[in-house]
């Protein structure tokens, strides 16, 4: 069981915003699915599925990288060739 | 060379973006309409993954599969709706309207795919690409009475693809015939070095019912269990029934893991949603993010705003399912259930060369239907996601319908075997014509 | 117990790989001199449906350097996402490694506080670098921030140490082993600005760790780890606890100062990254032929040119320097260029903060012959040599030591040509010539001294000392 105080820290974590008024929708579903996922319980085994094939690699060799104005062309706000974004101090 | 006019009217919101006028090349698909899941890249042309944290987004790059679209002549002539983010099974979670059934509008076409199977069933078009995660080309294929198929994980490259669930999906062909599938199939088929997931398995096959004497068909009991409607598990047993005439042989078995394959689908896919979908934070792409406030408040206010219900739904589940003490009881389990599965799948095709069964529980829904209850809406991606979960192809092809709602046969092959299962299907549109 | 067995350090060193292009794309990692945003790519920039591609190199030099410090390679290793939310890095993730690192356990042997010892390697993994944030104030206050993402997805080598330093000296001795390694492997440049930053590991036996992050240069450890450790101490002095914690070092002002951000504890909620495949490159590792490294290198200039161990050390404590110091000794006097370059050289260019590679070899190496063969006092050579490092920095072509110490007449003259200074610095200082006779010496170092005064450093003190003593020497039995 999950509470709606456990649903609202799930949120933060996410840091996906949630109204107070879509907790109790939230958090009643979530009850609905994570019971249905306890039929993981059931699952002896551990491990994981063997990788099919291994990693293939690129060479390091320089490819050309996107103009500046195509960069900018799909950001909001520019400065200098910067994109802005929100203050983080 | 040439340019093609795209007149056709598109009563069903098959398409988030129409392409009016579309250039083409020659080639195998010279001149031949197709559209795209709007989830593929195209550059220059606007890609939302059915999302209005995408709208506005135009991709400087073309996806794999598009440039070999071009390359092979296609005119592509729009992108197509979809659940958002192909969090769905009923094209309904689009922030741009639901995409209705051609066969029945007052049905969902299935999804996430919806927009490109009633794009091809509608005849808007002759073939389409969708994607398919957990069943996302197969239930649309099935709902609106076309063929869809899921190929081998890796087999067509996913770079440009906007991931939702990077070990589960892949791109696949969707049309109103096997031929036409198989050809689109041969098109973006092979490797490609900017996907490392990929593999060198181009595809040049010609379909024929050659085969199909001697051919071993599993049938596991599980896809004919609890909450499978009867008049589909009849049209689905009848259609496995025409290709035992054709000199199949069916061999009853069962994949036990079926009981906790959809948890193990639901605990990965969310999982690795919830990382993918952090990208989207409004300040390289998509509308803007208020950069006025502070990061988490704007990033967390920006989500809330621009992701429908669902998406935060997943999010939060894959959040909680990676989160420091439920990691091993949900992700861990479920990739042991995944090996699982995979086990299952390598038993059963030690013994079977093709393994057949519905490819959804039900007929489409009405529209409205499930949307208030996830719960009841994932359940119905039971028969679809165990491919998904080994990466093996499955097709689904049209074998009937009940109260005039189509029904879909779903065949799935063993790794790299999309011959021989579209062979199969091959075979069996050939008798039910 | 005695003070430094006290203290506990283990470091966390993330290096630049000296690749031409990034982790996972490829940009070119060479963009100091270009604008911001300019060097991005759909991958590096984390554009919906881009993927990353393992650039070989990075972990061909991954792998050089778990050869080198004696990891072993497991047969699997894997690149995992940690899940976090910054502006700075572009996907919402960084890749990563986490419970499959790319080698494990292995060590670096340094002169350690109390001889050799050897510093245990946990593990070092392969993760992409975020982009660069730059902070833009409005009135009083931060407004917002601008992005570059050139930074974005440069491959970084994450080096762990166990917790076996026990002082900031010991720490700035392991970096300094650590850096002339990677680059003696050729994977690392020293010289790149911002190529190197440190985490830091502290506690004082007995009571918690701190963490302090975002050390971003060698100097910065040793003085970030001494406020650090001073800190905790005083805390248990006046019987206070140290709090576990994270705390950043503030360069500028030398302290670190508490990190506490409002989310309790981070979950990074890493798992398998997805799009990648497990790397099996254990194989790899033997097809890997290792450059000589700093340790044989010391032990072939010693055997090589008989020059002292210290000497050794220093001469091959940096590639650039062991490498100056071969082309110099092929030129001239090992011993001499040794001490010259290691006492000497070295000196000098810290003072001016200037890389040995700005010193023209011929220059030095006329110079050094000049004092090999007697024709400049050390006193002269040093001035000559300030001069020569002078104009190289102020971008002169600089004359050869030969041709300035002719121009400026500083060639060392003859003994006996200075018997008139010796005479007058003999007459002008009775006291001190009354001094020595009765026995303090150092009032002979005393003349010896007005005598280069006068001569302005021409006179070599080794031939003027005994011409000075004989003269002021009472004769025997008068």
């Amino acid at each position: 069981m999950v509470t709606e105080s456990d649903v609202a820290h799930i949120a933060i974590l996410a840091d996906i915003g949630i109204g107070d008024e879509e907790l109790a929708e939230f958090t009643g579903q979530f009850n609905a699915i994570l019971e249905y996922f306890d039929l993981l319980d059931q699952v002896e085994e551990s491990g994981r599925p063997a990788a099919v094939t291994t990693n293939i690699f690129r060479d390091d060799a320089v490819v050309p990288s996107l103009s500046l104005d195509a960069v900018l062309e799909n950001a909001g706000e520019s400065e200098a060739g910067y994109i802005r974004a929100p203050k983080v101090m | 060379m040439g340019s093609i006019t795209f007149d056709a009217e598109d009563r069903w919101n098959a398409f988030i973006t129409l392409c009016r006028e579309a250039d083409h090349g020659d080639g195998p698909l010279a001149g031949v309409l197709v559209a795209v899941k709007d989830n593929i890249s195209t550059a220059g042309v606007q890609t939302t993954c059915g999302s209005r944290i995408l709208q506005g987004y135009i991709p400087p790059y073309d996806a794999h599969v598009v440039e070999l679209l071009k390359a092979a002549g296609a005119a592509i002539v729009g992108k197509t709706n979809m659940d958002e983010f192909g969090m769905g099974t009923t094209t309904e979670s689009s922030a741009f309207g639901p995409t209705t059934n051609p066969v029945d509008t007052a049905r969902v076409p299935g999804g996430s795919s919806g927009g490109s199977a009633a794009a091809v069933a509608a005849g808007m078009v002759p073939m389409a690409l969708g994607t398919d995660t957990g069943g996302s080309i197969r239930c649309p294929a099935a709902f609106c009475g076309i063929v869809g198929l899921k190929p081998t994980y890796g087999r067509v490259s996913r770079y440009g693809l906007i991931a939702y669930a990077n070990s589960l999906e892949g791109i696949g062909p969707m049309a109103r015939n096997v031929a036409d599938v198989s050809s689109l199939f041969s098109v973006i088929a092979g490797p490609d070095a900017r996907d490392a997931t990929s593999i060198d398995r181009p595809y040049s096959h010609t379909p024929s019912s050659d085969g199909i004497a001697g051919l071993r068909i599993g049938v596991p009991a599980e896809f004919f269990g609890a909450g499978v409607d009867p008049g589909v598990a009849e049209k689905v047993r009848s259609a496995i029934d025409s290709l035992a005439d054709l000199g199949a042989e069916i061999v009853e078995c069962s994949m036990p893991s079926m009981a906790f394959a959809l948890a193990a689908y639901y605990v990965t896919c969310t999982s690795e949603a919830s990382s993918n979908l952090a990208r989207f934070d409004g300040i390289r792409y998509g509308p803007d993010i208020e950069s006025k406030r502070s990061w988490h408040d704007a990033y967390q206010e920006h989500r809330r705003e621009h992701f429908g219900k669902e998406v935060r739904r997943r999010i939060m589940l894959g959040t909680f399912a990676l989160s420091a003490g439920y990691y091993g009881k949900y992700y861990a389990k479920a990739q042991a259930a995944r090996k699982s599965v995979g086990e299952d799948f390598a038993r059963l095709f030690a013994d079977v060369d093709v393994i057949a069964g519905p490819t959804m529980p039900t007929t489409a829904f009405a529209l409205g239907e499930k949307t208030a209850d996830p719960l009841s809406m994932y359940l119905a991606d039971i028969l679809t996601v165990p491919a998904n979960l080994a990466g093996v192809p499955a097709i689904s092809v049209p074998c009937g319908s009940v109260d005039g709602l189509p029904v879909g046969l779903q065949l799935i092959g063993r790794h790299c075997e999309e011959e021989r299962i579209i062979d199969t299907a091959y075979a069996y549109e050939e008798v039910r014509r | 117990m005695s003070e430094h067995t006290d203290v506990i350090i283990g470091l966390e060193i993330h290096c630049q790989l000296n690749t031409e292009t990034k982790l996972f794309c490829g940009c070119s990692t060479d963009y100091k001199t270009d604008g911001p945003n300019t060097h991005v790519c759909p991958v590096c920039l984390g554009l919906p449906g881009a993927l990353p591609m393992i650039n070989r190199k990075a972990v061909e030099y991954g792998l050089c350097v778990a050869k080198a410090l004696n990891l072993e390679v497991p047969e699997e290793s894997e690149f995992a996402r940690k899940n976090y939310f910054y502006p700075d890095l572009p996907k919402g993730y960084q890749i990563t490694m986490y419970d499959r690192p790319l080698a494990v356990w292995g060590y670096l042997e340094i002169e350690g506080d109390e001889g050799e010892k050897k510093i245990r390697i946990t593990r070092i993994h392969l993760e992409e670098d975020p982009g660069r944030l730059v902070h833009k104030a409005g009135a009083g206050h931060v407004a917002y921030t601008l992005v570059d993402y050139n930074r974005s997805g440069i491959p970084l080598i994450e080096i762990v140490t166990e917790p076996d330093l026990r002082s900031p000296k010991e720490a700035r001795r392991f970096l300094n082993k650590l850096r002339a390694t990677l680059e003696y492997l050729g994977v690392y440049d020293g010289e790149r600005e911002g190529g190197l930053r440190v985490d830091a590991n502290i506690s004082i036996r007995g009571s918690e760790r701190v963490e302090v992050k975002n050390i971003s240069s060698y100097k910065g450890v040793e003085k970030a780890l001494t406020f650090e450790i001073t800190r905790q101490k005083n805390l248990i002095r006046r019987g206070l606890r140290v709090e576990r914690e994270t705390r950043h070092f503030q360069e500028g002002r030398g302290i670190t100062s508490s990190a506490r951000s409002k989310e309790t504890e981070n979950d990074y909620r890493y798992f398998p990254e997805p799009d990648l495949r497990p790397l099996r490159v254990k194989d790899w590792v033997e097809a890997i032929a290792l450059p000589e490294l700093p340790d044989a290198r010391r032990d072939r200039f010693m055997a090589t040119y008989g020059i002292s161990l210290n000497h050794a050390r220093t001469l091959t404590g940096d590639l650039r320097l062991a490498e100056f110091y071969e082309a110099l000794a092929a030129k001239t006097d090992p011993a001499l260029a040794a001490t010259w370059t290691a006492d000497t050289l070295l000196g000098e260019l810290n003072y001016r903060d200037m890389p040995v590679t700005t010193v023209p070899l011929d220059h030095f190496a006329d110079l050094v012959g000049l004092v090999g063969r007697g024709e400049v006092t050390d006193r002269v050579a040093i001035d000559v040599l300030r001069a020569l490092l002078d104009a190289v920095i102020a971008g002169e072509t600089p004359v050869t030591p030969s041709e300035y110490v002719k121009q400026h007449n500083l060639g060392k003259g003859a003994a006996d040509a200075f018997a008139a200074v010796i005479d007058e610095v003999i007459a002008e200082n009775p006291q001190a010539v009354a001094d020595y006779r009765e026995g303090k010496g150092a009032a002979l170092n005393f003349l010896v001294g007005q005598v280069m005064k006068k001569t302005r450093g021409k006179a070599d003190p080794k031939e003027i000392t005994p011409l000075i003593a004989a003269r002021i020497t009472p004769e025997e039995g008068a």
